[in-house]
């Protein structure tokens, strides 16, 4: 039961591509269903400003650590029983600024000996390219449920809010409802800037077209990633907002669910 | 048969003593959920109303309500006590230590200076008739043992190499069979004494005069038993003939059993299966409501809530507050492969709920990966509401004990009336780790406690030099160790005896020799960061080391990475090993246990600078955990730390303290949409997968 040696990877003798995460937790038990294994890439090229984990941000050989599928593969294997009714996710920083390494890391989960192994992707969709879908093409084949976070329902708050426009995280978003991939939204609600019903609205709109869609996760605004931001010497951009007050969370659920209704109901209308 | 028997399946049991076989042949295993769980009645709830207050009283007197300060404790020392002395019909299983609830015995036996401290402390003072007469005319164990120690092991104890001893207090850690009295009545297990003791050679060695003596302390104990019932208005010298008499007659033995003894810890065995099946009688029969049984089950639970003890402040420190550790063991699996979980064991847990939280009885439930997922779904909620159920691995332990094992304290497993242990606190591997390094010297007081053997020297610790120091500082400290236990439970069985535990015991009883390790997450980073790492000693103007520089990472010990974890896993191990070299009082068997639930803070705080890079004076991890935030993997990962060490070495118990914000456990917040959600609009995937808990935790519980 030799655990990864993250610190020794190399990828002399590996099959597959090599992967720079960040770090692994053994028991995840909220991104995605069950207790799972969850894999931290490192790089993002978002800048959201409530981002909790600043540390994942920076991309390059110097930061993370460089691992190997195998290695992923022996530490799961080792501890497999606690994954039963769960799975492995892959979140970050950005898993789809590393496309190859994520494929190659579901498909060997899937085509497991030990057994097929549910994953879960946990992504912005940022890093999804159109123009270059053949990429994407393995980790897709290989993706049981994506957890997908839209930030903003519109472009210039989403701007605003990310310092990214949201044209490929809705081409990713379109590409997993042609595939069928079953999704979870995920929505962060911060005071200010995304807790308003009409913006709630807006984004079950958004979304309303992808029936693949299962679920949607309301995650409140919390102020836990200030001590990260210090510790890097970093600005914290919202300094001045408070935590997201949970009571709230139910009505604004509605009204996603509300526009979410209102904008299949128009779509069937139209269809007819 | 007996008519309390009737309509139970005849067998072995009742040919001899032998609960077990009565609990196999007639229990009904249970694999359903929890709804035909009931309660509290008004009266339970009234009752608990008014011992809550009297507790909070006793909270804000800072810590004793009552403390009884002239007579001394025994079976039958007080008069009949109730909670509400005008009512006691309010009360439907009874029996308190004292005439008054939550009011202290006085417990003189252990020693009578502890016994003083404890009521000084807390502003009373012994009857000075009862301290001349317990220091000038009756010896007490703690006094036993000052007479024998050597200069050495009182060094080794001043310097808290070896902390925690019970040489002032009682050991506890024993589980007398509370269940015999109810099936058997105590006077058909006098006789069985009687037989046993009538059984015993001819030759007078001290073995066998030492066996009878102590066989006619057990009858002794056992007759007074009977007048405690009496107290109280029961005949227990019969069998119990339904559930609530069940209960009553086996607390009665467990209160004569803490009216006796203040041990480290008072666990009450594993008793819910064994009255499950009364209860199924009488359900039967129509004898009782399901309301009526939860009823007694509360009142009992209530009971085993106010169980206390006179302790000093410094016993305090040690053990983290005021624990009794009246554990009960719940479900597990038996041999034959049936689960042993029954309603009783829901019964036992829905206390929670209907009292709410409490730290005691220590409820721990037996875990096994066969349990019955009703039952498993069952637990989880309620340690979710609860904060207070722990956890134990049957698929261990059963392998060693069968299946008609308990708990003693937190870990300690032993076969119940089969098995007792004799309790010995631990010694502070990180603290022998510097002795080894400094050649005996104390890092704390500059003193030469240890061996004068050779320090290290240089200026980067060398592994296989320290490896081959620190097994020799290990062999020594298992010297002074085992010998300074030898004379303490000696001693322990020639002036604190437990003779009405015992009497609820086989006549030839397996006897564990528990030994602990305090330290160990601490010892294996070190020895990990020595060879893995450069480390680096800090000397002072004598050349004693007091801190080490670290230069580099090193792996540690909660990653699951076998680099630092077969450290561990051998430290163990070794240390094991030269404890077995050792002669043990009374052939008993030696075994060990990492397993420091409080104490750790303790230990830590009498300890100076490691090589790991803790700090002088820093808490060491509780138990077998790693020490606090280096385990960076995760839980999964920082449990597989902790089970790669051999349960076969440490077969006192290896705990981990596991902590989790409800958060962290999984999203509790809907996510998945259901059918109301989209009204009319239908959606290509169905959900497949839904991680929504339950949530609804009763409000207003105190947590542990």
């Amino acid at each position: 039961m030799a655990r990864v040696q993250l610190e020794n990877a190399s990828g002399g003798d590996s099959a597959y591509a090599l992967g720079r995460i960040h770090s692994i937790e053994s028991m995840g038990t909220v991104d995605g269903p069950g207790v799972r294994f969850v894999v931290f890439t490192q790089g993002c090229p978002m800048r959201c400003a409530y981002c909790h984990n600043p540390d994942t941000w920076a991309v390059g050989k110097d930061v993370g650590t460089s691992v190997s599928v195998e290695k992923i593969l022996e530490e799961f294997e080792s501890n497999r029983p606690f994954y039963r009714t769960g799975g492995i996710t892959v979140t970050g920083g950005e898993p789809l600024l590393q496309p190859e390494f994520v494929g190659d890391l579901f498909a060997a989960m899937h085509d497991n000996p030990n057994g097929r192994v549910h994953t879960c992707l946990d992504s912005c969709g940022y890093a999804y390219n159109p123009k270059r879908a053949e990429r994407f093409e393995k980790v897709l084949d290989h993706t049981d449920l994506v957890l997908l976070d839209i930030k903003h329902s519109d472009p210039e708050g989403h701007k605003a809010l990310t310092r990214c426009a949201p044209d490929n995280i809705l081409a990713f978003g379109d590409e997993l409802a042609r595939r069928g991939i079953k999704v979870i939204i995920r929505h962060v609600i911060v005071p200010g800037i995304t807790d308003t019903e009409e913006e709630c609205e807006a984004l079950g709109r958004l979304i309303a077209p992808w029936r693949n869609v299962v679920g949607l996760e309301m995650l409140p605004y919390h102020t836990m990633g200030i001590v990260k931001y210090e510790q890097l010497g970093l600005e914290y951009p919202l300094k001045d907002v408070p935590a997201m007050d949970k009571a709230r969370i139910p009505a604004l659920r509605e009204a996603v669910m509300r526009g979410l209704r209102a904008g299949r109901a128009e779509q069937r209308h139209c269809e007819a | 048969m007996q008519q309390a028997w009737e309509g139970f399946e005849d067998g072995n049991w009742t040919k001899e003593v032998d609960v077990r076989d009565f609990i196999q042949k007639n229990y009904t295993p249970y694999e359903g959920d929890d709804s035909f769980l009931v309660g509290p009645t008004e009266r339970t709830t009234k009752l608990w109303d008014d011992v809550m207050a009297l507790m909070l009283k006793e909270r804000e007197q800072g810590g004793v309500l009552d403390m009884d300060t002239k007579v001394v404790t025994g079976i039958l020392s007080h008069p009949a006590g109730y909670i509400d002395a005008e009512h006691p019909e309010r009360e439907t299983i009874v029996g308190l230590q004292t005439d008054k609830p939550l009011k202290r015995a006085l417990h003189v036996n252990g020693g009578i200076r502890i016994a003083c401290q404890a009521a000084s402390q807390h502003g009373y003072e012994v009857d000075p008739e009862v301290v001349d007469f317990y220091t000038n005319k009756r010896k007490t164990h703690n006094a036993g043992v000052f007479d024998v120690y050597k200069p050495e092991m009182r060094a080794c104890r001043s310097a808290h190499i070896i902390t925690g001893l019970p040489d002032g207090y009682g050991r506890g850690r024993i589980i007398g069979d509370y269940r015999r009295v109810a099936l058997y009545g105590v006077d058909a297990l006098i006789k069985d004494k009687q037989a046993q003791k009538s059984s015993t050679p001819s030759v007078m060695n001290e073995d066998n005069i030492r066996l009878r003596e102590e066989l006619s302390e057990q009858i002794r104990s056992l007759q007074q038993l009977i007048e405690l019932g009496k107290l109280y208005g029961f005949d227990i010298a019969r069998p119990a003939e339904n559930t609530q008499e069940a209960i009553q007659w086996m607390y009665l033995a467990y209160l004569a059993a803490v009216k006796d003894q203040n041990g480290a810890a008072m666990s009450i065995g594993r008793t819910s299966t064994f009255i499950d099946i009364y209860a199924e009688r009488d359900l039967k029969n129509g004898t009782f409501t399901e309301e009526q049984i939860q009823e007694f089950v509360d009142h009992f639970i209530m009971k085993l809530r106010m169980v206390k003890f006179a302790r000093t402040p410094e016993y305090q420190n040690l053990f983290s507050g005021d624990p009794q550790w009246v554990t009960e063991s719940i479900g597990g699996m038996g041999v034959d492969g049936r689960t042993l979980v029954t309603k009783m064991s829901y019964r036992y847990l829905h206390t929670l709920e209907t009292m709410g939280t409490s730290p005691e009885p220590n409820l721990t439930v037996l875990w096994s990966t066969k349990l019955p997922q009703a039952f498993k779904e069952f637990c989880a909620k309620t340690s979710i509401a609860s904060s207070s159920i722990q956890y134990e691995n049957d698929d261990v332990m059963r392998v060693y004990h069968g299946d008609d094992y308990a708990i003693a304290c937190c870990v300690s497993s032993m076969r119940v009336g089969k098995e007792m242990q004799f309790f010995g606190a631990r010694a502070n591997l990180a603290k022998c780790l510097l002795y080894a390094l400094n050649g005996g010297v104390d890092e704390v007081s500059k003193k030469q406690i240890g061996p004068k053997y050779r320090p290290v020297e240089g200026d980067t610790l060398d592994f296989d030099d320290v490896m081959d120091k620190y097994k020799d500082m290990m062999k020594w400290l298992a010297g002074v160790y085992v010998n300074t236990l030898n004379i303490i439970h000696y001693m322990h069985d020639k002036y604190c005896y437990e003779a009405i535990q015992m009497a609820l015991h086989d006549k030839d009883v397996h006897r564990w020799f528990a030994t602990g390790i305090a330290g160990l997450s601490v010892v294996a980073d070190s020895l990990s960061a020595i060879k893995y790492a450069k480390v680096h000693p800090v000397r002072d103007e004598n050349g004693v080391i007091v801190d080490f520089d670290i230069e580099g990472d090193f792996p540690k010990y909660g990653n699951d990475d076998d680099r630092v974890d077969s450290i561990a896993h051998d430290i163990v191990h070794e240390f094991m090993e030269c404890i077995r070299r050792h002669e043990t009082y009374r052939n008993s068997v030696p075994t060990t246990s990492v397993l420091t639930i409080t104490s750790n803070v303790v230990y830590g705080k009498n300890t100076g600078a490691t090589p790991d890079g803790r700090k002088a004076g820093v808490p060491f991890a509780p138990g077998a955990n790693p020490m606090h935030q280096r385990d960076t993997h995760g839980a999964i990962a920082s449990l597989s730390s902790v089970s790669k060490l051999p349960f076969r070495d440490a077969q006192d118990g290896i705990s981990n303290t596991f902590s989790i914000v409800p958060g962290a456990l999984g999203k509790d917040d809907q996510v998945m949409f259901g059918d109301l959600d989209l009204g009319d609009i239908e959606f290509e995937n169905p959900v497949a997968c839904c991680d929504c808990t339950d949530s609804s935790a009763p409000e207003g519980a105190e947590d542990r």
